[in-house]
C-alpha cells in the first residue's frame, strides 16, 4: 500500500461524504421549503401522472431547452447523453459481478465519452462567441466546463493512448467499500482523472450542478394544474390565516 | 404619431436578436412610493437605517417560505436559453433585461450571503455585496419586468423570473423602498374598493348610463345591477371596465350575455376590482387582503357563483390563487368552477346554442388576437390544458367573419407581453413600456401588412390600456385594440331586439 493510494482513498471517502451529505441536505431543504401558491407554467398537466410525464420529457429530452434554443440543445443534450453512457460504462468499477446489460453497453460508453467532450466544446464555444452568453458567464462557469473537459480527455487518453490497469482500479474501489486500501496504479492520467473527479464530487452540492435536483423541485414544472378543484395552502399561510382570524 | 423623447424601436419584417448594450436602461426607474402610501400596506415609509442587514434577513425569510425562489437561485446553469426571450431585452438591448441578467441581480447577493462558494470565493462565482448601487439596480431592473413568465417557458428548469422580481419587490418594500404606482393603487382598493378609486355612487351612475345606452341601441332593457343581494352571479371585473374605451364596451357585452342567459347577476362596490396588485409587489399578505374583499362581497350578496371579467393578471390571481387566498368556496354552487372566466361563461352558452350572432356587425374589422401573458402562461380556461388559447379564439370566430392569428412564435404560450404588465402601467415608465411593446407590435404590424388585419382583440385591462397608449408611438391608431366582449356585444342579437330584421337573420344563416 503506497502513500499515494492512501491519499486517494481518503480523498474519495471525503468526496463521497461531501457529495452525499451535501446533496441530501439540499434535497431535504428543497423538499421542506413550501411552495405557497400554484404556479405551474401553463398549459400544464391536470393530473399527477401528467406531471410525471412532463418532468420525464424535461429530463430525457430537455424539452423546454429544445423550444428555446436549438444550438444549446444539440450540444447540451450530446454532453449529457454522453455523460449518461459514460456513467453506465463506469459502473463496472463499482459493481461485481458486472451484469450483462452493463457489459453490453461498454463500447457505447466510449462513444459517449467522445460525444461528451464534443458537446462540452460546443457549449464552451457558445460562452465565448455569443455576446449574450458571454455576458452572463462568470469564471466558475468556465472552470466547471474546463473540469469536465479535463476529466473527459484524461479518460479518453487512458482508453486510447496510455492504458491503465482497469482490473486494479476496480480492486481499489471495491476495497474502499470494506475499508481496505488496495494499490492504485500510479499512472499519471489515472491520477489526474481521479483527482478531478473527486473535485467534481466535492463542488457538486455547492455549485450550479444543483440544477440536477433543482429540476425535480421546480414548481413551474412539477405542479398539477388544478387550483380550482383543490385548495392548495402552505403551512405558514395557514398559520397566518388563523392569526388574522383570531384578531 | 405620439412624440417620444427616446428612440422608438423600429419594426422589422423578421424578428432580430439585438447585440447587447450594457446599461442603456439603468436610468429607467418608477417614482418611489411616499410614506403615506407605504403605511397602509404595512411597509416602512422611507429607506430604513440598517437597510442592508434587514434586506438580507428578509431574503432569508423568503428563501425559507418560497420553494420557487430557493430552487431558482441555485439551479441556473447560465445556459443562455432565456437570454433572447424577454420583450424588454428585445426592445431595449440592455443585458440586465435578459431574464438571467435580471435574476443575477438577486443571485449575486444570494450567493454572497447564503452560499459557501460566494462567502469564500465571491469573485469566482460572481457574488457581490448588497451595496447601494446594487439596490439602485434592483429598483430599476426589477421594475422592468412585467412578470409575464415568457422566460419560464424556455428555461430547462422552468426558472420563472417573475417569482424573483416579486421577491425582490417584497424585499425592497420591507426596507421602505416601494413603488408609488402599485402601492398607491393597493391603498385605494383598501379605502374605496377599486384601483381607480371610483366610489359607489359613481359606479351606480355609470351603470345606469350603460343601461340607457344599450336600451337606445337595441330597444331591450338590459340591466347592469350593482350590490343586488340574492343575485345568482357576482361579476368581478377590472375597474377600467367602468369607464375607459375599449374596456367599457366589454362590460356592455358581459351584461348582454348575462341577459340572454337569463341569469341574475350583480357587481359589487366592495369588490369593484378584479385586479390584485398585491401579486405585483410579491406580497402574499396584501394579495390576500385584496382577495378577501371578493369573499366578503360574495357572502354579503349571497351569490351562488363568481365570474371574472376580462383581465389577465386578475385572472391569474383568480384562477390560480383565489382558492388558496380566500377559499374554501364551499358556500357557492358546486356545479360551477370557482371562479369562472366570462369567456368560459359565454363559450358555454355558444356551445349550447343559446346565443345568436350577426357576424356582419363586425365586418368593418379584420381581427387578430393577443394572448395576454398571465392568461396564457399562468392560468387556464375550460377543462383542458390550452383552453385559455382556444376558448377566446372560438368566441372571436363565432362573432367575426375575419380573423387571422399572428406568427406562431408570438402567440399562445409563446405570446409576448404587451409591455405594460406587472405594475409598469404608469406614465413614469413610458420609455420601457414603448420599447417593451416592440416584439408584440412587430408581429401585429406583420399581420396588418400580410393579411390586412385592422384590429387586435384582447382580454386584459392592462393590455388594452397599454396598447391604447403605445400603438400611436408606432404610427398606429389607439382604437385598434378592442375587447373580446366588445365583439360579442356588437354581434349578439338580443331576444326582442328592435333592429332584429329579416335581412340580418337570412344572412346569418347563409354564413
Ligand atoms: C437529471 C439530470 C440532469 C439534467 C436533466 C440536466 C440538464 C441540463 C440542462 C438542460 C442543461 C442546459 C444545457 C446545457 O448547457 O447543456 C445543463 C447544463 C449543464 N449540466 Fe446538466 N443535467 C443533469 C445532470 C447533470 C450532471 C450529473 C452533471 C455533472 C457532471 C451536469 C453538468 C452540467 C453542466 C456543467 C452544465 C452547464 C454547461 C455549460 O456550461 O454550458 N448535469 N444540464
Ligand atoms: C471514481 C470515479 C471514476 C473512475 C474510477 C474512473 C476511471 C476511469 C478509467 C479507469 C478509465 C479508463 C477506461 C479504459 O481504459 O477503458 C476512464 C475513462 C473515462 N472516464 Fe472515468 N472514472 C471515474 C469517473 C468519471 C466521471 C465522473 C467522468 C465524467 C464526468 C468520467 C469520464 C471518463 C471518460 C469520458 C473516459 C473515456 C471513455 C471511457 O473509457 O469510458 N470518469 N475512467
Ligand atoms: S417574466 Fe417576462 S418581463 Fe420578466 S424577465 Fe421573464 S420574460 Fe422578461
Ligand atoms: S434558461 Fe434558465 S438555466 Fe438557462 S440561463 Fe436562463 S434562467 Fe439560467
Amino acid at each position: 500500500m503506497s502513500f499515494l493510494s492512501s491519499v486517494y482513498a481518503y480523498l474519495y471517502y471525503f468526496a463521497a461524504f461531501v457529495l452525499i451529505a451535501g446533496l441530501i441536505a439540499k434535497i431535504v431543504q428543497y423538499a421542506r421549503t413550501p411552495a405557497p401558491l400554484k404556479i405551474p407554467t401553463t398549459p400544464a398537466p391536470t393530473t399527477r401522472s401528467g406531471v410525471a410525464f412532463r418532468i420525464t420529457r424535461e429530463v430525457v429530452f430537455f424539452e423546454s431547452l429544445f423550444r428555446g434554443n436549438k444550438w444549446i440543445w444539440i450540444f447540451g443534450w450530446m454532453f449529457h447523453f454522453g455523460l449518461f453512457l459514460v456513467t453506465l460504462r463506469h459502473l463496472r468499477y463499482f459493481v461485481d459481478p458486472v451484469p450483462a446489460p452493463l457489459q453490453f453497453i461498454q463500447p457505447f460508453g466510449v462513444y459517449g465519452g467522445i460525444a461528451m467532450v464534443i458537446g462540452l466544446a460546443g457549449l464552451w464555444a457558445r460562452r465565448l462567441l455569443v455576446d449574450r452568453v458571454r455576458y452572463i458567464t462568470s469564471l466558475s462557469d468556465h472552470l466547471i466546463l474546463g473540469l469536465l473537459v479535463a476529466i473527459g480527455l484524461s479518460g479518453l487518453m487512458m482508453r486510447f493512448v496510455l492504458h491503465t490497469d482497469v482490473v486494479r482500479v476496480k480492486e481499489f474501489f471495491q476495497g474502499l467499500y470494506v475499508g481496505q486500501i488496495n494499490q492504485l496504479p500510479a499512472d499519471p492520467f489515472l491520477l489526474l482523472h481521479l483527482f478531478l473527479v473527486a473535485a467534481l464530487m466535492i463542488i457538486f452540492p455547492y455549485s450550479k450542478l444543483l440544477h440536477m435536483p433543482g429540476l425535480f423541485f421546480s414548481p413551474t414544472r412539477n405542479q398539477v394544474d388544478n387550483p380550482r378543484e383543490k385548495r392548495h395552502i402552505a403551512p405558514w399561510a395557514q398559520r397566518m390565516e388563523q392569526e388574522q382570524e383570531a384578531q | 404619431m405620439a412624440k417620444a423623447d427616446f428612440q422608438v424601436p423600429e419594426l422589422k419584417q423578421y424578428a432580430e436578436i439585438p447585440t447587447i448594450e450594457p446599461g442603456v436602461m439603468a436610468h429607467s426607474a418608477p417614482f418611489k412610493s411616499k410614506e403615506e402610501f407605504q403605511g397602509a400596506l404595512g411597509f416602512p415609509g422611507t429607506l430604513v437605517d440598517d437597510w442592508q442587514p434587514k434586506a438580507i434577513a428578509k431574503m432569508g425569510d423568503l428563501l425559507s417560505r418560497y420553494r420557487s425562489l430557493r430552487v431558482y437561485m441555485d439551479s441556473c446553469v447560465k445556459c443562455g436559453s432565456c437570454t433572447d426571450k424577454c420583450h424588454y431585452y428585445l426592445g431595449t438591448k440592455d443585458p440586465k433585461n435578459m431574464p438571467v441578467g435580471r435574476q443575477d441581480l438577486m443571485r449575486k447577493v444570494y450567493r454572497r450571503y447564503f452560499t459557501l462558494a460566494g462567502r469564500f470565493f465571491p469573485k469566482l462565482v460572481g457574488a457581490e455585496d448588497f451595496t447601494e448601487e446594487v439596490l439602485d439596480d434592483w429598483y430599476s431592473y426589477f421594475h422592468q419586468c412585467s412578470q409575464c413568465r415568457r422566460c419560464s417557458v424556455f428555461c430547462p428548469y422552468g426558472i420563472d423570473t417573475a417569482e424573483i422580481s416579486m421577491a425582490a419587490r417584497e424585499i425592497m418594500d420591507s426596507i421602505g423602498v416601494g413603488q408609488k404606482y402599485c402601492n398607491e393603487i393597493i391603498g385605494k382598493v383598501y379605502k374605496i374598493g377599486n384601483n381607480l378609486g371610483l366610489p359607489g355612487p359613481a359606479l351606480a351612475d355609470t351603470l345606469e348610463g350603460l343601461e340607457e345606452d344599450v336600451f337606445d341601441d337595441t330597444g331591450v332593457e338590459v340591466k347592469y345591477p350593482l350590490d343586488q343581494e340574492g343575485a345568482e352571479i357576482l361579476l368581478v371585473t377590472p375597474s377600467a371596465d367602468f369607464f375607459a374605451e375599449p374596456h367599457v364596451d366589454g362590460l356592455i357585452g358581459y351584461g348582454k350575455v348575462f341577459h340572454e342567459a337569463g341569469v341574475s347577476w350583480t357587481l359589487s362596490t366592495h369588490a369593484s376590482e378584479a385586479a390584485n396588485f398585491g401579486m405585483f409587489i410579491g406580497s402574499y399578505e396584501n394579495m390576500r387582503r385584496v382577495a378577501m374583499r371578493i369573499r366578503e362581497a360574495a357572502i354579503k350578496l349571497k351569490v351562488k357563483r363568481i365570474v371574472f371579467g376580462e383581465c389577465g393578471h386578475a385572472w391569474r390571481v383568480a384562477y390560480s390563487f383565489l382558492n388558496t387566498l380566500a377559499g374554501p368556496w364551499d358556500f357557492l354552487d358546486p356545479r360551477y368552477p370557482v371562479p369562472q372566466h366570462i369567456c368560459e361563461f359565454t363559450y358555454g352558452l355558444i356551445q349550447e346554442g343559446k346565443l345568436r350572432f350577426d357576424k356582419t356587425q363586425n365586418d368593418d374589422m379584420v381581427l387578430t388576437y393577443h394572448d395576454s401573458c398571465n392568461v396564457a402562461r399562468a392560468s387556464r380556461m375550460g377543462d383542458r390544458p390550452g383552453g385559455q388559447f382556444d376558448i377566446p379564439r372560438a368566441i372571436i370566430r363565432a362573432t367575426c367573419n375575419h380573423f387571422y392569428d399572428m406568427d406562431e412564435e408570438t402567440i399562445r404560450d409563446r405570446t409576448f407581453c404587451c409591455g405594460g404588465g406587472g405594475g409598469l402601467l404608469t406614465d413614469d415608465l413610458m420609455e420601457i413600456r414603448v420599447k417593451g411593446a416592440q416584439p408584440r407590435v412587430e408581429a401585429l404590424n406583420n399581420v396588418m401588412q400580410e393579411k390586412g388585419v385592422t384590429h387586435m382583440a384582447a382580454i386584459c385591462a392592462i393590455c388594452k390600456s397599454q396598447f391604447t397608449k403605445v400603438l400611436p408611438y408606432y404610427g398606429m391608431e389607439m382604437d385598434q385594440i378592442v375587447s373580446v366582449h366588445q365583439l360579442v356585444s356588437n354581434a349578439l342579437v338580443l331576444t326582442g331586439q328592435a333592429d332584429d330584421d329579416e335581412e340580418d337573420t337570412v344572412e346569418d344563416e347563409a354564413a
